[in-house]
């Protein structure tokens, strides 16, 4: 077991883990931040996409003794902590840009790092954007909708 | 996954000599193959040497006509690479084409090349732009890297360091990508150079491999139009439930013109 320190959401955690131990695992179930969500468990549906040092990655498909030091945001850490939701979550709200909800953590995730790299994005830089990411209720048009209105929001802000 | 022990190492040195000192070490660039991998229970190494703290692996340098990339460089920095993106646009596009954003932000173009995937991208960058394998021990041409399915020149320990890219006169990358994995079904970059045509060709076999017809006919002209009638034999390609080996065949013609057609309206 190894002592790992992140800094989580703004907040530094520490807990050990043995070097098997996935990061979405760590998340979930050291740091009890559940929002995170695993489903595929093979780095192919982007449910537990979470962003280190600035980038959107894979949670499930990266060592947690890998992210020791690094500034992780999960979606705990996007609403404002009166409760405000992110620009990103309130237009998936209002753009019914989720079903059944589990990968949303995920598309949001992956959201907030397109637009703070693309803060103009197409139809289709959204499209290839969201490439990692799977959701086998909406058919996406909704989801790019969000993100487009998300866009255009966050521009005043 | 079974348990690992996991080092990190500070530098090249270090890292050979964690991985030699290993029963069954590997070294840990990404992660994006590895790691899945060893979820499956397909691969279980004694040790995980990680790369992420190599300074010497880190890094895009230009200079005069080649770009040194550091192995340890991830595909989403080298799409974003401004002076590759003006010089060498087709490896940016390649780069920004692999898997999706968030494999494209841990996935380094060493772990790519080490792995040597069929139908890996990066492997027809390689051998389509005549680069250089950069290890702790030696200096790799293309034509000798690529030896067969996930498998290299690399010796057992032999850590690569850099890539080096000459840059070309023209050069495009096409591919035509797996809808689900994204990984190419084929894909072919081609490239124009003082050196000759190079057009290298992923996905379509069991590893990268030259199309030497298709060279012999751009070399006389390189546009697309000197492919026409030009077919690639099948006897050798991948069949598999995405599409036969007669199908890749022709797609790899169909690609070469597309590639060549993307090369010339860009300078590269």
């Amino acid at each position: 077991m190894t002592e790992l320190s992140m800094t989580v959401n703004g907040v530094v955690r520490r807990a050990a883990a043995a070097p098997t131990v996935l990061l979405s695992t760590f998340l979930r179930e050291s740091l009890k931040l559940t929002g995170t969500h695993v489903g595929c468990d093979t780095s192919q549906c982007g449910a537990c996409t979470v962003i280190v040092d600035g980038r959107s990655i894979k949670s499930c498909t990266m060592l947690a003794v890998e992210a020791d030091g690094a500034a992780i945001t999960t979606i705990e850490g996007v609403a404002k902590s009166d409760g405000t939701l992110h620009p990103v979550q309130e237009a998936f709200r209002a753009h019914h840009a989720l079903q059944c909800g589990f990968c949303t953590p995920g598309m949001v995730m992956a959201s907030v790092a397109l637009l703070a790299h693309t803060p103009n994005p197409t139809d289709a830089q959204v499209r290839h954007g969201l490439e990692g990411n799977m959701c086998r209720c909406t058919g996406y048009q909704n989801i790019v909708d969000a993100v487009l209105a998300a866009s255009q929001s966050m521009k005043g802000a | 996954m079974d348990t690992f022990t996991f080092k990190r190492a500070a530098s090249v040195a270090e890292a050979v000599a964690a991985a030699t000192a290993g029963v069954d070490a590997k070294f840990l660039a990404g992660g994006q193959t590895l790691l899945p991998v060893m979820k499956q229970g397909l691969a279980a190494p004694s040790d995980l040497v990680s790369l992420a703290r190599v300074a010497a692996m880190q890094g895009i340098g230009v200079n005069g006509g080649m770009i040194s990339i550091g192995a340890m460089m991830r595909h989403a920095d080298v799409a974003a690479h401004g002076e590759i993106k003006a010089l060498l646009p087709a490896l940016s596009v390649l780069a920004g084409g692999i898997a999706d954003p968030h494999v494209r932000n841990r996935g380094t173009i060493g772990g790519s090349l080490a792995n040597n995937d069929p139908a890996a991208d990066y492997p027809a960058a390689v051998l389509g732009l005549g680069a250089t394998v950069v290890t702790d021990r030696r200096r790799i041409a293309a034509d000798d890297f690529f030896q067969g399915m996930f498998t290299t020149a690399l010796e057992a320990g032999e850590l690569i360091t850099r890539v080096e890219f000459p840059v070309p006169e023209r050069a495009g990358y096409i591919k035509f990508p797996h809808p689900a994995s994204r990984y190419a079904l084929v894909g072919v970059m081609a490239s124009k150079s003082a050196q000759g045509v190079r057009v290298a060709v992923t996905g379509a076999g069991a590893c990268v491999f030259r199309a030497t017809a298709l060279e012999q006919a751009l070399a006389k002209s390189f546009t697309p139009g000197a492919l026409d009638g030009v077919a690639v034999g099948a006897d050798d390609l991948t069949s598999d439930r995405a599409g036969s080996a007669s199908y890749r065949a022709h797609l790899i013609t169909v690609l070469a013109k597309r590639a060549v057609a993307r090369a010339l309206e860009v300078r590269s």
